[in-house]
């Protein structure tokens, strides 16, 4: 919302300054967005007069002028084709700086003439692109008046935003209203003596609705005969210029001064185009009309018309027609000023497209009660521009009732916004914006002024207290400690987040945070895809799924740089990925990825490729870091078909409970993805880690012996299918309570589908060092064991 | 004596330690020169024996010193000659180690919960696929209000049913959420991702928010411009900050406003609590009477306040970080720049920075 300090001053009898009317429209809620004053700006710019404008002696297109200006008559070399004697212009001086190029303009030689100023375009002062020649100043100034003065630019422009609730802020009027409430100023009375009417209109108003007319509750008309439109007056035209609209024509140019100065919104009927009489009506499905903005539309049985008797001649509160619209001829003139419901008028600029300052203002609510008034104070500005002679007004329907009050108890400004305002103070504020106040026994009853729409209890009650009060006025309380020291505020799940997070960096990895949102072929690579986490409205294509797991985006981005020559990294995220749309759904996984050489080629020895060994160790120690009981985890070959089926494992806790994958990548989906290897991937899901379920801070005694303990190595040969996994535990199992480890050190391929897998077995003695006799007997056991678990014997 | 100095010389003159060995055997082994002379001690007087065998066992004791030194010698000599050999360069680069970093996101995410955590506030948490009562309906959001328009809001499709889940567009439903499940007094902020149909230089269809409330039955206004100073001291790391709170609109919240702080901006990065410039940080208020009641609880006796405001922005802003949408890139130069060392943990104590 835009407008002139000189139009606000129209209603707001004010010695305020500028700086001190965007500070209080800041206090009560309308924030400013920009105030242009370009009285700083072009304040070396002044007025002279042209004595004379003679042919330069050297330069066919130059003009030799000698110029007047408050400090001397001077000369000037000008390039401008309008440059002539007797004219009035802007002149720079040498020193001035030029708004257009910043620079500073010096005295200069233009094909041997010395120029002592510059006679200034538009665009040189950044008023406008014209630059096809210099200013030409209309009207008698003297010579050395500001330019801002004589161009009538030095009237300051704000621009602010007005919140949704704020119909009433849509037009000056209420800007002012505000202000005044705030003290700055009083606000100046409405001026709407009835236009007395001198004949019956021979156009007449039906509202046809079925059922009650809520689509448009009112409506009222006047015809004005004899009228003369063209272009408004030079007063009326700057203040819509100053503001960005541009002037048409003085019937039109009224309609839109009556929407910026009041927020009521008009149309004006060339009443010679209108067919008969008018009635306001639903549209039928699939009329056409070809609105002011030349496009045609097709309209739905949803949207609301004016029409005549053949056809809709305006879309109600959005748009007028082209048809029956006026022009410099028009003579006879049918004003509307109508009210539209909120909810439909929205509706249907928004299904048309069409944005306009009457659909702005009628889909926030325009004052219903105001409607006649507005019809009034047009009619009065017709009359006076254009002439003519006014009918009486025509009304169809009537007046919304929106009259509702609300109990504004005596204590709750200050126990909601902590602060003592007297409530006098408060009963003032609320008469200034408008409320009907009445002292009750519990305090105020406060009745909303028509053109509020956003009042609806108390609260709003208090807000309206509190924003002309002024929020910076409301002193700031120390609020009460919940524990005199800090307790713990963070669940297991975000302790977990934490830890992961902390664990994953430690080991190398850049944290990355990526979309939410994935390519719908990167979901279906990684088991999503579904038809519930697909959006229906995708900001684009590349994001239009609900991730089914981390490791997409990762893959992705491992792509992305290493075209950007990062060949080897480490990306991670912890992060939410979506299995479907309920709540419970959403799970937390920390997952990362390791691209390209673990071990770059060094100085002391050979690159090392990523393997799925190194997204395993990553995996488990997440795992760990994040509060899982490792001892107890199972390490089960194969993972989702997003990993290599041969090189890929689950870490479990049962076959029910998947805490993590981990693998390389299949090479299917790397290629679907336009990703090379080698590449792999771990992904533990926070959620599925089951909660500790010691809740002590107590530790178990420690355990220790002064025993050394004894390790004996085996090599056993085995099956080739036969896993590592399996060995060890039946190794452990021989006898658990002397054997305290056991580990594979070494394995290597033999003959016929059979490997040997060297292991260590760590013995601990408990009260005494072990006899021979007993270490031959555990390793009996052992060699029992595994081959009854495995098949595997020693190797001789 | 001339054995004497005949054997030191020897020893002497050993220039390795076999060399001393081979003398040790040939003077005190079994057969050695000063062994042998001791077995001619029997065959002597008792005077006699007295006086050459004293002089023996000193030159016995001697002589072995003697080896034991030089052997010490060369043993040095030899480790010297080695340390020597064994010199590397050590400005070769030590093994390589992938440095990791947190984002920034996450960092902040630290920084805000050790602030309010001191407070009492727990950090509460909702999912992003929402309805449309959490994400709209509860917070007073009428059905034709326009951030409910397909302009602003991800939905997902239609179910049979006719209703759509939606991409939470602000942390807010986790209000509600807290609200039906807890009791109060209530103190939480819900930081977390959220999701607006919006791409441009400024805004990311997907960016973090963080949500705070209040509810019990006496905090006010002045609480919240309490709590948003000392936040945005404590988190700015700054002694004072200006702040500007101005009146505003939201639906959830009734008075609301929204808030400003002071900042310059020379050279063309911004520094907060300095210079004469205002920044829009946050937007607040008293929670609306419709939504508390929404959450289960009563108007009439509990009241309290809320804000948000953007993680992604105070980490901009905090940090220096131009571009909001490199935060979601994961470039490598990017994450590397910007991350935080693993273990710069923030925390009251030690500082947040």
């Amino acid at each position: 919302m835009k407008f002139t300090l000189s139009w606000l001053k129209d209603y707001l009898d004010t010695t305020a300054t500028l700086e001190q009317i965007v500070d209080g429209l800041i206090g009560v809620g309308l924030e400013v967005e920009d105030v242009s004053d370009k009285t700083k700006l072009l304040a070396p710019f002044k007025v002279a007069y042209v004595i004379e404008a003679a042919k330069h002696p050297n330069a066919d297109k130059l003009k030799l002028c000698k110029v007047e200006t408050d400090s001397g008559i001077i000369q000037v070399v000008c390039g401008a084709p309008n440059a002539r004697t007797g004219m009035k212009a802007i002149i720079a001086l040498p020193g001035a700086v030029i708004p257009s190029s910043g620079e500073t303009l010096e005295l200069g030689k233009i094909r041997g003439e010395e120029s002592q100023g510059m006679l200034c375009s538009e665009r040189e002062l950044l008023l406008s692109e014209e630059h096809d020649g210099i200013i030409d100043v209309a009207g008698d100034w003297l010579v050395g008046t500001p330019a801002v003065k004589a161009l009538g630019l030095d009237d300051p422009m704000i621009h602010v935003k007005v919140t949704p609730n704020r119909p009433d802020a849509l037009g000056i009027y209420g800007i002012a209203r505000d202000l005044a409430a705030k003290g700055l100023g009083k606000l100046k009375p409405l001026s709407a003596t009835p236009v007395a009417g001198t004949f019956d209109s021979p156009i007449t108003v039906s509202l046809k609705f079925e059922g009650d007319s809520k689509p448009c509750p009112l409506f009222v008309g006047r015809y004005f005969r004899g009228v003369k439109n063209g272009p408004s007056p030079a007063w009326l035209q700057r203040q819509l210029k100053a503001i960005g609209l541009r002037p048409i024509s003085t019937l039109v140019d009224i309609t839109n001064y009556i929407t910026f100065a009041y927020g009521r919104p008009l149309h004006v009927f060339d009443a010679d185009k209108v067919k008969g009489n008018i009635c306001v009506r639903m549209a039928r499905d699939g009329e056409e009309i070809l609105a002011l903005d030349g496009k045609g539309y097709s309209l739905t049985s949803a949207m609301t018309v004016i029409a005549d008797e053949n056809s809709a001649e305006a879309i109600a509160g959005v748009m007028g027609g082209m048809a029956s619209s006026c022009s410099e001829t028009t003579t006879n003139v049918f004003l509307e000023a109508a009210y539209f419901d909120p909810l439909r008028t929205a509706a249907t600029g928004r299904k048309l497209g069409i944005v306009s300052d009457a659909r702005y203002r009628f889909e926030r609510g325009v004052d219903s009660a105001f409607t006649q008034t507005g019809a009034e104070i047009a009619s009065q500005m017709i009359v006076d521009l254009c002439g003519g002679a006014p009918s009486h007004l025509v009304v169809a329907g009537e007046v919304p009732n929106t009259a509702r009050s609300y109990t504004l108890r005596t204590t709750r400004v200050k126990t909601l916004i902590g602060v003592d305002v007297p409530l006098t103070g408060q009963k003032r504020i609320l008469a200034a914006l408008g409320f009907g106040v009445r002292d009750t026994a519990d305090g105020l009853e406060c009745s909303a002024p028509s053109w509020r729409p956003d009042i609806h209890g108390e609260a709003d009650l208090v807000e309206e207290v509190c924003r002309i009060y002024g929020l910076n006025n409301v002193p700031a309380v120390p609020m009460e400690r919940s524990h005199p020291i800090a307790a713990p505020v963070l669940d297991t799940l975000q302790r977990r987040m934490l830890a992961a997070r902390r664990a994953l960096a430690v080991r190398g990895f850049n944290e990355a945070v990526t979309w939410s949102f994935i390519p719908e072929h990167h979901a279906a690579l990684f088991g999503g895809g579904q038809a519930e986490l697909k959006l229906a409205n995708p900001i684009s294509s590349e994001l239009s799924d609900m991730r089914p797991s981390l490791i997409p985006n990762l893959v992705a981005a491992a792509g992305r740089n290493a075209k950007r020559g990062f060949a080897d990294l480490c990306l991670s995220e912890v992060g939410h990925a979506y299995a479907g749309d309920r709540p419970g759904d959403e799970t937390l996984r920390a997952a990362g990825i390791r691209r390209g050489s673990a071990v770059s080629r060094n100085w002391q020895g050979d690159a090392r490729a990523v393997d799925a060994f190194d997204a395993k160790a990553d995996a488990l120690a997440i795992l760990e870091a994040s509060g899982a009981a490792t001892n107890s985890l199972q390490i089960v070959s194969g993972a989702p078909a997003w990993f290599h089926p041969g090189r890929s494992g689950t870490i479990q806790m049962g076959p029910q409970n998947k805490l993590a994958y981990f693998g390389e990548v299949h090479p299917r989906v790397l290629a679907a993805m336009d990703v090379k290897g080698p590449l792999v991937a771990f992904e533990v899901v926070l959620n599925a880690i089951p909660v500790a379920k010691s809740k002590t801070a107590t530790r178990a005694a420690l355990k220790t012996s002064d025993l050394m303990a004894v390790t004996r190595d085996y090599a056993f040969v085995v099956d080739s299918a036969v896993e590592a996994d399996a060995l060890i535990k039946a190794a452990k199992a021989a006898d658990k309570a002397l054997i305290s480890d056991a580990s594979v050190f070494d394995v290597f391929k033999l003959e016929d589908g059979k490997k040997s897998y060297a292991v260590e077995v760590t013995l601990q003695p408990k009260d005494k060092t072990f006899t021979d006799e007993e270490i031959d007997a555990v390793s009996q056991k052992i060699i029992a064991g595994v081959a009854k678990a495995t098949g595997g014997t020693l190797r001789s | 004596m001339t054995l004497e100095k005949d054997i030191l010389q020897q020893v002497a003159a050993a220039s390795e330690e076999a060399a001393l060995e081979a003398i040790r055997v040939a003077t005190l082994g079994k057969k050695g020169s000063i062994s042998e002379q001791m077995k001619l001690l029997g065959a002597m007087s008792p005077d006699e024996r007295k006086v050459a065998g004293a002089a023996l066992n000193v030159l016995k004791d001697k002589v072995a010193d003697a080896i034991a030194a030089r052997k010490g010698v060369l043993q040095e000599a030899q480790l010297e000659q080695r340390l020597a050999s064994e010199k590397i360069d050590v400005t070769l680069p030590a093994r390589a180690e992938p440095r990791g970093t947190v984002h920034p996101v996450s960092q902040v995410w630290e920084e805000v919960v050790q602030i309010f955590g001191d407070l009492g506030f727990a950090v509460a948490e909702g999912p992003h696929i929402e309805d449309d009562f959490h994400n709209f309906t509860a917070l007073n959001i009428p059905q034709e209000h326009p951030a409910r328009q397909e302009h602003d809001t991800f939905y997902f499709n239609e179910k049979p049913d006719g209703s759509r889940m939606v991409l939470r567009t602000h942390t807010s439903p986790v209000q509600i959420r807290t609200m039906l499940s807890s009791k109060p007094p209530i103190r939480i902020i819900a930081p977390g991702r959220t999701f607006r149909c919006d791409s441009d230089m400024t805004h990311t269809p997907m960016f973090n928010q963080i949500e705070g409330l209040v509810i019990d039955e006496t905090s006010h206004m002045g609480h919240l411009k309490w709590i948003l100073a000392e936040f945005c001291k404590s988190f700015f790391e700054v002694d004072d900050v200006k702040m500007r709170f101005r009146s505003s609109h939201f639906p959830f919240t009734e008075p609301s406003m929204e808030v400003d702080i002071n900042c310059s901006w020379e050279g063309g990065q911004v520094k907060i609590g300095q210079g004469s410039s205002w920044l829009e940080i946050l937007g607040s208020g008293m929670v609306h009477p419709n939504v508390i009641k929404a959450g289960g609880l009563d108007p009439a006796k509990y009241q309290g306040f809320a804000w948000g405001l953007g993680l992604d922005r105070i980490a901009m802003l905090k940090y220096g970080i131009p571009d909001l949408r490199a935060f979601f890139e994961a470039d490598l130069r990017w994450l590397r720049h910007y991350g935080f060392k693993a273990l710069s943990v923030p925390t009251l104590p030690g500082g947040l920075s």
